[in-house]
Order: C-alpha cells, then sequence, then structure tokens
C-alpha cells in the first residue's frame, strides 16, 4: 500500500502544526516552511496525477481496515486533478501573500493557510462520507480565521455572517448523514453506491429526503442561488489572497456534487430521478443569471468579482446539472479556468486597492497608481477570461458547455442563459475598468491636487509575478485545451462508469474486524 | 420512547430555526446551538434506538445498541462546540467594532466603512 496518497493532507497539516509550535515568532521561517512545503505539494500532486492517469484507482486504508470498517481515501483521476488545482492555486496565492506583506498583518497566516490546504486536499481524497464532513469542518475552521485574517469592524461583521451561515451548513450536513446512516447502515461511499442502490423503491422516502438534503449542503458550498447569500460578502471583505484561495472553495461544493451524483445517486437511479434536471440545472442557470447580474450591479470591484464567482459557479453547475459525459468534461475544464480566473482578479482588485488607497475598490475614478498600466493590463486578460470572451480558456469552456446542452431538454434556456449573461458580464467588467483605469487620466488633469496622495511604492515585483503567473496559466490553459479536454474526457469516463472504484474500495484486502484486538476509532 | 426522542429532536430545531431567523448574533448563536443540540440526538437515533444494550463486543451479551452513531455523535459533539467558541469570539468581535451586533449588512455599506466611532 503506498503512503504516498495520503502525503497532501499529512504534510500540511504537519506544517501547519511545526508553524504554530515552532515558528510563531519568526517570519521567514515561517515563509520558508509555508512555501517549501506547498512545492512539494504541488511535487506529490503532480505525481498522484501521473499516476491516476492511467484510470488506475489506488486507495489507502487509515490504519490498514478492510474497506467499509475503516476509513479510505481514494485517489481516481477527479480526485488527483482536483488536488493538482488545489497545490498550484496554494502556491502562487502563497507567494502574493507573502510579496504584499498580508501574511505580516497576523500572526497565524500561514499556519491557517496550510490548515485550510490540508481540509481541502483531504475532503477531494477521501472515500467516506462522514470523513467528507470532518474535511469540510477543517477547511471551513480554517477559512474562520483566514477571512477575519487582520481585522476590522468590516470585515469581523462579514466574517460573523460567513461563519453562522456555515454552522447552518453543517448541521444541515449532519442531518443529511444521519438520514443516510439510518437508512443504509454505512458511511463509505462505494458501500453506500451499492446499498442504495437495492433499496426497496416502495419505501425510498427518506433515502430520498437524504439525497435533497446532500445536495442542499453542497449547494450551500457551491454558493448556488438561493443559497449563495453568504459568498459576495464573505469574499469582498476578505483579505486579497484570502479570496483568491477561496476561488478553490466553491468547488469544493462542486467536486461534492459530482462525487456524489454520479457515485452514490447516478443518474440512472430510478429513486432519485430526475433530481439534475428539475431542480439542479434551474437553479444553475439562475445563479448564472444573477451573478452576472451583480457583476452589473455592483458599485464596488470586490464584490463585481464575487458575484463574477457566483455567475461561473452557476456555469459549472450548469454543465455538471446535465449529468452527462460531455457536460461533465465541460465542467471540469470550466473548474480549472474559473478557478485561476477568479484568483488573478481578486489578487488584482489587491493590487488595485493598494495603488488607490482612499478611493479602495469603489467603482469610481480615482488618480493614476503607480504600476497602473500592467495592472490594467492584466485586469484587461483576467476579465476577458471571467467573462468568456475568445481567445482564452473561458471562450473554450462556454463552447463545450454549450455543445454539450444540445443533450438537454433545455437546450433554449442554456443557450440564453449562458450568451445572455456573458454579454451582462462584459458590459459589467467593461464599465468597471474604464472607470477604474482609463478615467483616472482625467482626474488628474480635472484635479491636480489629490484629497490624498496615492501611494507612491510600485506594486510588489513577487505580486505582480503571482497574478501574472495567474494570467499565464489561463493562457497555457488555452493553448493545451486539446490534451486537458481528453484527459478530461477519460475522467468523465470513469465518473460514469463506478465500478473499478466500487470493486478496488470494498474488495482491497485489509485488518479484518477480529474479536480480541478490534479497537474503535472515530 | 421514540416519540418522546422523536419530539424532542423536532422541539430543538423549531426553536432553534426560529432563533435563527432573529437579527441579532446572540439568539442567532443560541438558535445555531440548539440546533446542533437536536442533530446530536437526531445522529444518536440513527443507529436506532436500543436501550440496555452493550456497543460493544462481550461473550454474554444477546443483543447490541449499534456503536458507529456515538462515535459520530462524539465527532460532531466536539466539531460543534470549537465551531461555538470560534463564533462567539468572532460574534464579540464584531459587537465591539461596528457598536451593534445585527447579523445583516447595514443598508448602505458606504456608510459602515466612513463611519467614525462616535464618543
Amino acid at each position: 500500500m503506498s503512503h504516498w496518497v495520503i502525503a497532501p493532507i499529512i504534510l500540511p497539516a504537519m506544517l501547519a502544526a511545526i508553524i504554530v509550535l515552532v515558528a510563531r515568532y519568526h517570519k521567514v521561517v515561517q515563509r520558508t516552511l509555508s512555501v517549501s512545503g506547498l512545492v512539494a505539494l504541488l511535487g506529490i500532486a503532480t505525481s498522484l496525477a501521473w499516476r491516476a492517469a492511467d484510470g488506475t484507482v489506488t486507495i489507502y486504508q487509515l490504519g490498514a481496515w478492510q474497506a467499509p470498517f475503516g476509513i479510505v481515501l481514494v485517489a481516481d483521476r477527479l480526485s488527483t486533478y482536483m488536488v493538482l488545482l488545489t497545490a498550484i492555486l496554494a502556491l502562487l496565492v502563497s507567494l502574493y501573500a507573502i510579496g504584499s506583506g498580508w501574511d505580516r498583518r497576523g500572526r497565524h497566516f500561514h499556519a491557517l493557510f496550510q490548515f485550510q490546504i490540508m481540509g481541502i486536499t483531504g475532503a477531494f481524497l477521501t472515500g467516506d462520507i462522514f470523513n467528507l464532513f470532518v474535511f469540510f469542518e477543517v477547511l471551513l475552521i480554517a477559512s474562520y480565521g483566514l477571512v477575519i485574517h487582520s481585522g476590522g469592524a468590516v470585515r469581523l461583521r462579514a466574517g460573523t455572517q460567513y461563519v453562522l451561515y456555515n454552522l447552518l451548513g453543517s448541521t444541515l450536513f449532519l442531518f443529511a448523514l444521519g438520514t443516510l446512516y439510518a437508512e443504509t447502515g454505512t458511511l463509505n461511499m462505494a458501500d453506500l453506491a451499492q446499498r442504495v442502490a437495492m433499496i426497496d423503491p416502495a419505501q425510498s422516502a427518506a433515502i430520498r429526503v437524504a439525497a435533497v438534503l446532500l445536495l442542499l449542503v453542497f449547494a450551500v458550498k457551491a454558493a448556488l442561488v438561493p443559497l449563495h447569500f453568504w459568498l459576495p460578502s464573505a469574499y469582498a471583505e476578505a483579505p486579497g489572497p484570502v479570496a483568491a484561495l477561496f476561488a478553490i472553495m466553491t468547488k469544493v461544493g462542486a467536486y461534492a456534487i459530482i462525487r456524489v451524483y454520479t457515485l452514490i445517486f447516478p443518474p440512472s437511479l430510478s429513486l432519485t430521478e430526475g433530481l439534475h434536471g428539475t431542480w439542479l440545472l434551474p437553479l444553475a442557470l439562475v445563479s448564472l443569471a444573477l451573478g452576472m447580474i451583480g457583476v452589473l450591479a455592483a458599485k464596488r470591484l470586490d464584490r463585481l468579482v464575487a458575484f463574477s464567482v457566483v455567475g461561473s459557479m452557476g456555469m459549472v453547475m450548469t454543465a455538471i446539472a446535465m449529468m452527462t459525459e460531455d457536460g461533465m468534461t465541460a465542467a471540469l475544464y470550466y473548474i480549472a479556468h474559473s478557478t485561476f480566473a477568479t484568483a488573478a482578479l481578486f489578487l488584482l482588485v489587491d493590487l488595485i486597492q493598494r495603488g488607490r488607497r482612499s478611493h479602495g475598490t469603489r467603482l469610481e475614478a480615482a488618480p493614476p497608481m503607480v504600476g497602473g498600466p500592467l495592472i490594467a493590463g492584466m485586469f484587461f486578460v483576467a476579465a476577458i477570461g471571467m467573462t468568456g470572451l475568445p481567445p482564452l480558456s473561458g471562450f473554450l469552456g462556454k463552447l463545450l458547455i454549450l455543445d454539450a446542452g444540445f443533450a438537454s431538454p433545455l437546450i433554449a434556456w442554456i443557450w440564453a442563459a449562458v450568451l445572455g449573461s456573458s454579454l451582462i458580464a462584459v458590459l459589467g467588467f467593461a464599465r468597471a475598468g474604464s472607470t477604474v483605469f482609463w478615467k483616472s487620466g482625467e482626474v488628474a488633469r480635472g484635479l491636480p491636487e489629490a484629497s490624498e496622495p496615492a501611494d507612491e511604492s510600485p506594486p510588489p515585483v513577487l505580486a505582480l509575478a503571482a497574478v501574472g503567473s495567474f494570467v499565464g496559466l489561463l493562457a497555457l490553459h488555452t493553448v493545451f485545451a486539446g490534451p486537458i479536454t481528453s484527459y478530461l474526457g477519460a475522467t468523465s469516463e470513469q465518473l460514469f462508469a463506478p465500478e473499478p472504484y466500487i470493486s478496488t474500495v470494498l474488495e482491497t484486502p485489509g485488518k479484518e474486524i477480529s474479536y480480541d484486538g478490534g479497537e474503535g476509532d472515530h | 420512547m421514540e416519540m418522546l426522542v422523536a419530539s424532542a429532536v423536532g422541539v430543538l430545531t423549531t426553536v432553534g430555526i426560529y432563533l435563527v431567523l432573529r437579527l441579532r448574533t446572540f439568539p442567532v448563536i443560541v438558535g445555531v446551538s440548539l440546533l446542533t443540540y437536536a442533530v446530536n440526538v437526531f445522529l444518536f437515533a440513527s443507529g436506532r434506538l436500543a436501550v440496555n444494550h452493550p456497543p460493544i463486543l462481550r461473550d454474554e451479551a444477546l443483543s447490541y445498541t449499534d456503536p458507529l452513531p456515538q462515535a459520530l455523535v462524539l465527532t460532531a459533539i466536539v466539531i460543534s462546540f470549537g465551531m461555538t467558541a470560534v463564533v462567539v469570539v468572532v460574534a464579540l468581535g464584531a459587537y465591539l467594532g461596528n457598536d451593534n451586533d445585527l447579523v445583516n449588512d447595514p443598508d448602505n455599506p458606504e456608510d459602515a466603512i466612513s463611519k467614525e466611532p462616535e464618543a
């Protein structure tokens, strides 16, 4: 049994503990440990993805216990892809946090950051649904600390809302898990898949309730309308690098929906038939529309980007809700694109806020800032990516989604929502960009003496390089779209044929529970 | 027995949801705590209610109660306890910083940003 599968969870967990205990007062040590850990994580994630690329499902039995009794971690194509995405994002975001000095504004930034990574990778790798809940809590409690990093009254209020909303989500998750366990007597996802398929349709009321409750929980995480209220305030008020890291958090919800509704409640299951088509798809289309209308209506740049997250999650969920292989491929392609574009935009907003000082993120003309042309150029590219204009990957992702839409009965609605929302988003971003960047020249001429001098120091090189890398990743995601989509096509093929996953998890031998040697854990 | 546990879960959930819909942090936090109590009892019952049966293997035992929900509840209690502590601290910070304990955003967020604390 290879122990590498658990490394993406163990490594950040140990690093976080070491950073808290040993390096609390040593910024340089913290930074070195954090960045070298994330580089190692990137290496491990790449090798795991490489190993899963040929379709092998690797499992890791914790404590070597046989599957339904012990907790397992499962590394298949989807899990390793998401872990790799997390590792790339985390490394660049932590470089930005170091470059911009955000990590100096509180003592525990790097420790919380590592715990957050541990929760995210754990949620992607686990094969046990209660363990998924535990990793959700790990990533949430770290995010509570990060969202209020460096404090401030407004940020604390947004933090309170965020924590309360997610506490309610966790409670709902537990209700769903209790129902699931009461009906099936297991919490292992592969075992659940087998047992749910055996349930008598005449006595399926409780299991259908559990399926809908779980969908609600994951929809909260994925910020699907009408459960998205926590997102705009929390993301807009969170520090820039934290908001950029949170780009992957909504994707955790999307991942959980993909996993649970292809494995445990697959579209072919008669019990939950129509759940995706009747509920998920219309709600996804509404999220898409509402998110992009929010982009147009926003009065502040950070809220504008936060609403574009809601919109792009709507796009991802639209593709997922089709529950076809093509749709899933498009969703997975768009997930990576939207993660990079969101991260780039939040980091750029942070640079803009830094450069404009008192004008902050309000959408109003301000005197030009130092390094403005470069930031404006990158904002332009990232906005093209986010709104899905050619030539970047957002455009390709939307084409894939539109193409996959032909199989859906709601094809007209899908095309209308995707194309209409893109137009609205283009308007919103164009208005924001021209106000923030183009009108700054007029302000400089009209008001020679600004009320407060702008920050004269140029933006830190490391921070700019991190943002530039995200923009570069968008370009790479476009250039290598062919190989990436064929890999993701294989991934969704694996998702819709889960038998190897189930048999690997349940048939790999491990320690059985013996009468005298057994010991409990929780 | 079933009736008692079911109505306990029901009453706790009802009161919890009512309190969560209030506007101020204190009742909302109490409401969230009540909801977590409700879910703990609910989880406990998900392994079927069996009175006076041991949860661990014994030679003389004829029947067992399911031990797994007890482990799940233990995990859930620890997590919800920690989370409640976090939310109390964050809410206190927000209360001290904003001079009020409203959960919702102020009607005009711009006012909140520019507002200076007054004596």
